[in-house]
């Protein structure tokens, strides 16, 4: 299963992170400090894999970010490795040409995306258009919402008026 | 894509994102952290939307790694808004704040229940995930059924019930229990006719983890997978966007051979003939293309189905082309097929006969220690180790040694530990150790353990050939100029023994030899100090006739020391004093060692036939005895990948790096960080350069090569100074819940019986301990090594482990520390000897303390007949005449069993073979029989040779006749009890704690009256 999922940028920022084990926050903030190191140091053209704690953990740097999963020892590497690029195909289509900029101010969308793709540390969809169609009603979902708000709040100032 | 509204929150991030260094973010936090905490507690007047506000903004504060110690209470409160767009925010912030031990959670119980059983599909899936993703026993425990209700219900949409499977999944890991439900298997299998490939992909992961805990519930979900499979690889009805770069979904496929792995055998004919025509398919069907991804997703697919033939033990051929292939991918250049090429050869090497096929690939595998990836060194190491057997270890330890020199530093421990048990298993001679562990302690001494060295020194004492070239060589490295501590140590005490043999010899007078010592003493720590005043004391009583300069010179050092602060040095100081000035009456004293006693010597005999085995297991033993307590200690798990000695890896974490760089720098990070935040406006939209923004503001290259970031690389400033090998004490593994009883977890007898048929897996769990077992058995030897894994936060305390060895076991556990630090695990090897046939059953009484709760367990230990068998497949020519010499009772021995357990024929083949009995097909020509052979091992029968036939009743699968024969009449009629209880109780459900009398009523043995007879039906 995957463990965790981290998102940290070349100079070492988080830009998200998600926990399927229970770490303590004081792991936490540990587990990021040790891998950034491990990480963000290794050169191009190794491999994607790390061994880490006994856990192995797949990366993948796209432009200034690395997108990490920490897994079992013995899980299939290459699985999880295409699923980091089906979350980044994900985050493309979504925001269009998604770039690091986009998951900073829009964090809180990366968060949905990803548990439209992960529960319990394993994927739940492989198909793109079924998490993008789940996305597009979440966001509909809002939308309808805050315009009832709106409406509402419209009648109800106008009728204070 | 803006924040819709959400200005404040756009605000604070450009705010964070323009602190031109780490002093100005944090008071910027702090600042709005002081907004926040002001804004909550004047709870009235704050709108949803504030509110949902302030916890974006904390979540993302907390993301930047402050502690936010406030404000969870609202972020929970935010899940019981009636409104989805509040709802939403308070269950993805909980569940990324929170973890399943957060006492806030229990609030929220109540909501996400009635969210999970409430008509709105949304909430539903929110629920869902938040309990799949940080839900703890307490969620298992109130939701499990409805949760189950949501998965198998006609009426939900696929979007609700492959979350409910995967939230169930994670309820099951946290409590096993909640699939207790009769029928649960059956609805399993039906899940597994899923139209939709989202639900199916995830009632897959559920499966996998339920069959990896008990197989045998699930043997209906067996066909199903291999026909889902079959219809993947073969890409026949799959909709298109469930194909990723061409291939039908890579992950439902790898978890599919995922969930076939964890079954022992495949029985059905026809479902074996159709896997492996689908793993051929695949073998043979994999291409290297160009693009990355297909070319990923395909090899994840490829190596799967390597693990699954491994695992099926497929034929030879089919195996020799996995081989083949794995041999292909560790020349590849590319990193991650050589990467996994290397892992799998390991993982081959444990499974399978294929050392000899794998040797051809050494001076390839060299090359990939060799690499610049530490990641791969790693692997090629482990390989490199697994794969040593008498003939190539001078070639590989050597390789290692040469490595050693530029190894990257955080290789060295491992290396040296892996090389150091490799002279010492396979060393031809006994100076080419000696050699090796020598250089090993001059290029890596501050990774060496003592015991390494104390072993060295056993094995010289012990050996009266080896002395003088041992005194010579520590004479030469001593010499040096710059020589490590240990070494100092080493040299110091070989020479004080047997310097006095080399005194003809030029340069090495007693004098010259204490001087090229005592040179030394000045860069050396004091725990060094009393082994240099050793050595002196036994150069001074060496020296005969007494030479009084040398005698003045050594004795001022004693008394310089006989005021030293150091209580050992001081009384060696004094001692050595008195001693020396009594002259040769004290020679005795002083003399030479004795040789390590008998028990030693028994095994430095073995050592010097150096056979392998058991060379290893006298470093074993030596090390039991050289320790106070042999348990390792690891807290530091990272080396132990794909280990197949656990107890050696062990060893490597008692070896502690020096801890690198650990501090926190932030300077470096600021100034890129300053960089980053320069002018917006000035956005550049070229493709990666080397200016941080267009990093920034690139496509995350969907399309863009790794290979197109590497230009500045260079100029890439980690903001995480550790260095990669940070080692440091406390392994960080997920936090489990206390409970006040201590209920084991898992079925103690079911985790018996798996480890009856496997070598490793857990023997024991509860909240407080896991006790993981890890087997090697040659011959009528075994090698166990319990794992005993502390769980928790806090120590357990008087551990006990007492070992109650039936008569005819010898057993022998290394000591248990009485004490066991939070979150570590500890290993004590467990020797066994099979002295003679018997069925009884090892016991371990286990007992520690947690808190105020004394633990006490008995468990059996999986040391059981079967393990001392080998199967042994005999040919006609081979069978017929034993079978024929060995006559009537007592050694053959005929029964009629009855009260079977109905199973066919090709399963209690399976169930023979999985007790390491080989069915040898075709030798009886009735096909309702079985005719099988095996070999059996002790100490007193040595190799004994067991026939077994059985003779089934189509007509009635209830009874069999068995004739069992052998040349020893205990082990006929042992094996013979031991295959009955086998064929009538169903493993499973037996709790008592020594193996349940056989359910069968005893039937009158039928004495084979003519054995020719017998024969007839036969021939």
């Amino acid at each position: 299963m995957i463990h965790f999922v981290l998102l940290i940028s070349r100079q070492g920022k988080v830009r998200l992170t998600k926990w399927y084990s229970p770490y303590s926050q004081k792991e936490r903030t540990k587990v990021i400090r040790e891998l950034g190191g491990v990480i963000l140091n290794r050169g191009p053209k190794l491999c994607n894999f790390v061994d880490w704690r006994g856990f192995k953990v797949v990366y993948k740097r796209y432009a200034s970010l690395y997108f990490c999963m920490c897994i079992d020892q013995d899980d299939n590497e290459l699985e999880v490795l295409e699923i980091i690029h089906h979350y980044v195909e994900i985050l493309d289509r979504y925001f269009g040409s998604v770039c690091e900029l986009d998951l900073i101010f829009n964090f809180h969308k990366a968060y949905y995306i990803l548990d439209e793709l992960l529960l319990a540390g394993e994927l739940q969809e492989s198909s793109k258009k079924t998490v993008a169609r789940l996305i597009a009603a979440q966001d509909s979902l809002v939308e309808t919402a805050k315009e009832q708000a709106s409406s509402i709040s419209n009648i109800i100032a106008q009728a204070t008026k | 894509m803006a924040m819709h509204g959400m200005r404040g929150l756009s605000i604070f991030i450009s705010d964070i994102r323009n602190c031109q260094n780490k002093e100005q973010e944090r008071l910027r936090v702090d600042k709005e952290l002081g907004n926040i905490r002001n804004r909550f507690k004047k709870e009235k007047g704050l709108t949803p939307y504030d509110k949902k506000k302030y916890v974006w903004k904390m979540l993302y504060i907390y993301m930047l790694g402050y502690d936010v110690d406030f404000g969870h209470m609202e972020a929970v409160s935010l899940i019981s808004a009636p409104k989805y767009p509040e709802k939403q925010v308070g269950y993805i912030v909980t569940s990324c704040l929170l973890n399943e031990n957060h006492d806030f959670l229990r609030l929220a119980i109540n909501t996400v229940c009635n969210d999970i059983i409430g008509q709105n599909e949304t909430f539903q899936c929110l629920a869902l995930t938040l309990v799949g993703n940080i839900g703890g026993r307490e969620f298992a425990e109130s939701l499990a059924p409805d949760v189950q209700k949501l998965l198998l219900s006609s009426s939900c949409r696929p979007l609700v019930r492959k979350k409910a499977a995967l939230c169930l999944l994670r309820l099951f890991r946290k409590n096993p229990d909640v699939v207790n439900v009769d029928g649960w298997a059956d609805r399993m299998t039906q899940l597994l006719d899923e139209r939709d490939l989202g639900v199916l992909t995830s009632s897959m992961s559920l499966l996998v983890a339920l069959v990896s805990n008990n197989h045998e519930a699930y043997w209906t979900c067996l066909p199903k997978c291999v026909k889902i499979l079959e219809r993947l690889a073969r890409n026949q009805d799959v909709p298109q966007e469930y194909t990723y770069y061409g291939i039908p979904s890579p992950w439902l496929q790898v978890k599919t051979m995922r969930a076939l792995q964890y079954f022992p055998t495949i029985e059905d004919p026809n479902t074996r003939r159709t896997l492996f025509e689908v793993l051929q398919w695949i073998l043979m069907g994999t291409d290297v293309v160009k693009n990355v991804n297909k070319n990923n997703a395909s090899h994840a697919v490829l190596f799967e189905a390597l693990a699954l033939v491994m695992h099926l033990d497929a034929e030879k051929e089919m195996m020799s082309q996995c081989v083949a292939l794995l041999g292909k991918f560790i020349a590849v250049r590319e990193p991650n097929i050589r990467y996994l090429g290397l892992e799998n050869m390991t993982r081959m090497l444990i499974v399978a006969d294929v050392q000899e096929s794998i040797k051809r690939h050494q001076a390839q595998i060299i090359t990939s220690l060799k690499d610049p990836d530490i990641s791969i060194c790693r692997r090629a190491l482990d390989l490199l180790y697994g794969m040593c057997d008498i003939t190539n270890a001078k070639d590989i330890v050597e390789e290692l040694l040469q490595y050693l020199n530029s190894a990257d530093f955080t290789m060295h421990e491992e290396l040296s530990l892996k090389a150091a048990i490799l002279a010492e298993k396979f060393a031809p001679d006994l100076s080419w150790y000696v050699d090796v562990i020598l250089q090993l302690i001059e290029k890596a001494g501050d990774f060496i353990s003592d015991d390494i060295w104390f072993h060295v020194v056993q094995f010289v004492t012990n050996n009266d050939d080896l002395q003088p070239y041992a005194a010579a060589k520590a004479k030469e490295y001593l010499d040096k100029p710059a020589v490590d501590e240990k070494m100092v140590k080493v040299c110091a005490y070989i020479l004080g023994e047997y310097s006095h043999l080399l005194a003809r010899r030029p340069g090495c007078s007693p004098k010259e030899i204490f001087s090229i010592i005592h040179e030394k003493l000045p860069s050396v720590s004091t725990t060094t100090i009393p082994l240099l005043l050793s050595a002196y004391a036994k150069i001074l009583m060496h020296t005969q006739p007494p030479d009084q300069v040398l005698q003045n010179q050594i004795w001022t050092i004693f008394t310089k020391y006989e005021s030293c602060i150091d209580a050992e040095i001081q009384q060696r100081a004094v001692e050595y004093f008195a001693l020396s000035r009594k002259g040769a009456a004290v020679m005795d004293i002083l003399a030479e060692m004795p040789k390590f006693p008998e028990r030693q010597s028994s095994l430095i005999k073995k050592a010097e036939d150096a056979e392998a085995d058991t060379a290893e297991q006298s470093a074993l033993k030596l090390r039991a005895q050289q320790q106070p307590s042999n348990a390792l200690v690891v807290t530091d798990q990272h080396p132990s990948n794909g280990e197949p000695l656990p107890v050696f890896v062990g060893q490597l974490s008692v070896v502690k790096a020096p801890n690198m760089n650990n501090t926190e720098d932030h300077s470096s990070t600021e100034q890129v960080l300053s960089q980053e935040n320069g002018n917006l406006s000035q956005v550049d939209q070229q493709p990666p350069s080397a200016d941080p923004l267009s990093d920034l503001l690139g496509p995350l290259a969907i399309e863009g090569p790794p290979g197109a970031t590497v230009q500045y690389e260079n100029s890439a400033v980690s903001g995480l100074e550790s260095g990669p090998d940070v080692v440091d004490g406390s392994a960080i593994v997920p936090v489990e819940v206390g409970t006040n009883t201590i209920q084991p977890i898992g079925n103690i007898a079911v985790r018996f019986h798996a480890l009856c048929l496997k070598d490793s897996g857990v023997l024991y769990e509860d909240p407080y301990i896991q006790i993981g077992i890890k087997a090697e058995w040659r011959a009528h030897q075994g090698r166990l090594v319990l794992f005993l894994g502390n769980k928790n936060t806090s120590p357990l305390v008087s551990v006990q482990a007492l070992i109650l060895p039936p008569a005819h076991l010898k057993m022998e556990l290394s000591l248990v520390p009485d004490t066991i630090p939070p979150r570590a695990q500890v290993q004590c090897p467990l020797e066994v000897v099979n002295l003679r046939p018997s069925r009884d059953v090892a016991v371990l009484d286990f007992s520690y303390k947690f808190g105020t709760h004394m633990v006490n367990i008995k468990l059996r230990l999986p040391a059981v007949l079967n393990k001392f068998l080998q199967p042994l497949p005999v040919s006609a020519e081979e069978f017929f005449p034993q079978w024929r010499s060995l006559s009537g009772p007592p050694l053959k021995l005929q029964e009629v069993v009855r009260g079977v357990r109905p199973m066919a024929l090709p399963e209690m083949a399976n169930l023979l073979h999985s007790y390491r009995i080989a069915i040898s097909p075709g030798l009886d020509p009735n096909p309702n029989n079985l005719v099988a052979s095996t070999t059996f091992y002790s100490e007193n029968t040595r190799a004994i040779v067991c026939l077994v036939r059985i003779e089934t009743d189509p007509a009635d699968r209830t009874q069999l006749r068995m004739t069992l024969a052998s040349g020893d009449p205990t082990l006929t009629f042992e094996l013979k009890e031991f295959i009955k209880e086998q064929l009538v109780s169903i493993p499973t459900v037996a709790q008592a704690p020594t193996p349940a009398p056989p359910a069968a009523p005893p039937t009158p043995q039928i004495p084979p009256n003519d054995p020719a007879a017998l024969l007839t039906d036969l021939l």
